[in-house]
């Protein structure tokens, strides 16, 4: 699914991450965990073409295409998703109307038609069902004046619509409440397949307790420095990260 | 009659030779010739009495223009607006054209600029439509021709007038005369003035008592409209418990070779009328350096009578520069005034607009929206008065003042003026300025949606308040529209 190799990239002239290894195969779930400030939510936005974020060295190939060479949009195109960690605003512009645009673009770039407007609508308020958010969310403004929670819920929710072969998911359990949570994973869930991988980015052991990984890889200062089964999360919950710190 | 020279030449040799003539001998002469009367350059009162004489005016008429005129000359182009420009050369401009005839236009579309077929293309005008705007001389727009026949009959039969001024001035003539400069004076301002005297045609609308009008009323079904060239005027009158929706402009970018347009826009809602006006105004705003480009200076106004209601809806994409402030006065009691606004500059365009909201009566109520965006090296001003006078007790105002910029080279701009003489009047102003964001448009991105279309989504969705006052068929072109006048602001 994807393979990254020799990973390095900087913000701002700051190295953040420097020389990291991944290799994801198609139907697998990673877990990233790590300190702050470990470039954790780097990787998510040097593999999603975030302006800012300067690839130094290194390669990131998904399904077999180089996508650092290519836009953000086309990076989205080719199936990468980011769930982001602080969903943006964009008043006015409502989550139906946005999400047509996403999905056209993304059935026009396989050389798909448009969705016609009632296979559209009835997905649509399929999945914002699927996330516990009331069919109003649909005509309000993308995130605008939504709570923290329904916030990734609703990124949940563009995840569900646009299905992606490679869902990054960047602190999305940060400020959720348990309820709140439980909807994500089950989505998360819900969504795994043979062909759809997932990097689960978080602090917390909390959300692998719903969302069971195969893998979980402890990032600190830019590289993983361990990597191990499902075990290795309730080991860091018990011991911190410095012990792998000063290991790195 | 004047004793005006009218000189109507219709030898091109002797025309020739008296054109170098009048040229030596008055700042001002006339030319003719077989297809059209073209006036020489400059302005003085034998100017302002062949172009009523032009038009078969009566005295009355003629008179009007000339005090017009007169007190013109007395004026001072203002210079307080938040815009710079080159001023005109008020005797270097011609001020009567006849209307060419069709022979005079391209002969096929292959004829015209091709940029601007693009432009049509983009907005999605049909094939004949695209002819007409373009001016081409083809039988085609006999269809546009049938279906304003067609919308005549329907008025008439609802007792509505809708006719070119010019032609109401001798038809109605009562009415004219009664309403005419009544809610723009001749000496209002500078360009007011100017466009009094010098008027060459526009719209005039009655609807007469009780009638609600049976379709919405467009420039474009007149066909005699097409080419009225700089000085505009049109004259809406709502007589008592009316209703009318009328939409002026086109929403296909006109390339005009005028410089300089100031139009005056009247109307009258008597007690009980309401009246709708909506503007999409996309003249053309020079190139990317800011070279060319219509400046584009407009008087409207609105007088509401007790318990009428004015509402004005503009989206101003075009124009070099712009200086226009449609008002309302709200005159009787109980009387409503709306604006909504949406002006958009891009590349080196200026804009300098906004309402004036004239609170006479009791318990008028008034409600301003404004959402300015500026993109390249633009500058984009709101300005605003909302008066209450000492008899509007419980006259209230809700102002909204919002600006969002693209870019780091433009300039966003709020003057708002308040003015209070009653204690119980109250007046409400809000006002944001943001940007789009480069969060929300790595958002979109991330989405797939590219980053032309993400910032047209953004834009659009920041004036969707306007937008849903607007007709439904304008509001999906102005959407257009601002999508085509925004291309290459973000790099």
């Amino acid at each position: 699914m994807i393979s990254i190799s020799n990973l390095h990239a900087k913000v701002e002239d700051k190295p953040i991450l420097k020389g990291l290894n991944l290799d994801i195969k198609p139907g697998e779930i990673h877990a990233i965990m790590g300190p702050n400030g470990a470039g954790k939510s780097t990787l998510g936005n040097v593999l999603a073409g975030r302006d800012g974020y300067e690839v130094t060295a290194g390669s990131a190939t998904l399904n077999g295409k180089d996508i650092l060479a290519l836009e953000a949009e086309e990076r989205a195109r080719e199936g990468l998703f980011l769930a982001f960690q602080y969903p943006v605003e964009i008043p006015g512009v409502s989550n139906l109307e946005f999400l047509k645009a996403s999905v056209d673009a993304i059935r026009a770039h396989q050389g798909k038609e448009p969705l016609d407007s009632v296979s559209f609508l009835k997905k649509a308020r399929e999945k914002i069902k699927a996330v516990n958010l009331d069919q109003s969310f649909l005509k309000r403004g993308v995130n605008e004046g939504f709570s923290g929670g329904e916030k990734k819920r609703n990124e949940l929710m563009q995840m569900m619509m646009l299905e992606p072969s490679l869902c990054i998911l960047d602190e999305t359990d940060s400020g959720l409440d348990i309820d709140a949570l439980q909807v994500v994973a089950h989505g998360v869930n819900a969504m795994r397949d043979p062909n759809r991988s997932f990097i689960i980015v978080t602090h917390y052991q909390r959300l692998l307790d719903y969302i069971v990984p195969d893998y979980v890889h402890v990032l600190a200062d830019g590289k993983i420095v361990k990597s191990g089964g499902k075990e290795l999360a309730l080991e860091l919950e018990e011991k911190g990260y410095s012990w792998l710190e000063s290991e790195a | 009659m004047t004793d005006a020279p009218t000189p109507v030449l219709t030898d091109p040799e002797a025309n020739q030779e008296i054109h170098q003539r009048f040229k030596k001998e008055y700042a001002a002469g006339f030319i003719s010739d077989i297809e059209s009367d073209t006036l020489l350059p400059g302005l003085n009162e034998d100017v302002v009495r062949f172009i009523s004489a032009k038009k078969g005016e009566p005295e009355w008429m003629t008179e009007w223009r000339l005090k017009a005129y007169r007190s013109w000359l007395e004026m001072v182009e203002p210079d307080w607006a938040h815009v710079q420009y080159d001023k005109p050369d008020f005797q270097a401009l011609s001020y009567y054209s006849a209307p060419k005839s069709m022979a005079d236009g391209p002969k096929s579309l292959d004829e015209v600029d091709p940029e601007l077929l693009r432009t049509y293309e983009k907005l999605g005008i049909p094939l004949h439509e695209q002819l007409m705007l373009a001016g081409v001389a083809v039988d085609a727009v006999f269809d546009s021709v049938s279906v304003a026949t067609t919308f005549r009959d329907k008025l008439a039969e609802a007792g509505v007038i809708f006719m070119p001024i010019s032609e109401a001035v001798h038809k109605h003539p009562e009415l004219v005369k009664k309403y005419l400069g009544t809610v723009v004076p001749q000496r209002d301002n500078f360009y007011a003035a100017l466009n009094s005297a010098v008027f060459s045609d526009g719209s005039f609308v009655y609807i007469p008592k009780g009638v609600r009008c049976p379709m919405e009323l467009s420039t474009y079904f007149r066909i005699n409209e097409a080419k009225t060239g700089q000085f505009e005027r049109t004259l809406i009158i709502a007589d008592e418990g009316s209703h009318v929706s009328y939409l002026e402009g086109c929403t296909a970018p006109m390339r005009d070779e005028n410089q300089l347009h100031a139009a005056v826009v009247e109307l009258i809602a008597l007690d009980d009328a309401e009246i709708k006006y909506s503007t999409v105004q996309n003249w053309y705003p020079g190139d990317e350096e800011g070279k060319g480009g219509i400046y584009n200076f407009v008087t409207k106004r609105a007088v509401a009578h007790t318990n009428a209601k004015v509402s004005w809806t503009q989206v101003e994409t075009g124009s070099a520069v712009t200086w226009k402030y449609p008002s309302c006065i709200l005159k009787g009691d109980n009387a409503v005034g709306e604006f909504y606004s949406v002006a958009l500059t891009n590349n080196y365009q200026q804009a300098d607009t906004g309402t004036k909201m004239i609170h006479l009566g009791k318990n008028t109520r008034s409600t301003i929206i404004s959402k300015g965006i500026s993109a390249g090296k633009s500058q984009n001003a709101y300005r605003g008065l909302v008066r209450m006078n000492p008899n509007a007790a419980g006259a209230r105002n809700y102002t909204q003042c919002d600006s969002l910029l693209i870019g780091d080279q433009c300039g966003a701009h709020t003057f708002p003026y308040i003015e209070s003489k009653h204690p119980s009047a109250v007046i409400e102003h809000e006002a944001t300025t943001s940007t789009v964001s480069d969060d929300q448009l790595f958002l979109c991105r991330q989405r797939g949606i590219d980053t032309e279309k993400a910032v047209s989504m953004i834009v659009n969705g920041f004036c969707k308040e306007v937008f849903k006052e607007l007709p439904m068929e304008f509001a999906v072109e102005a959407g257009k529209l601002l999508e085509l006048s925004l291309e290459g602001s973000v790099g």
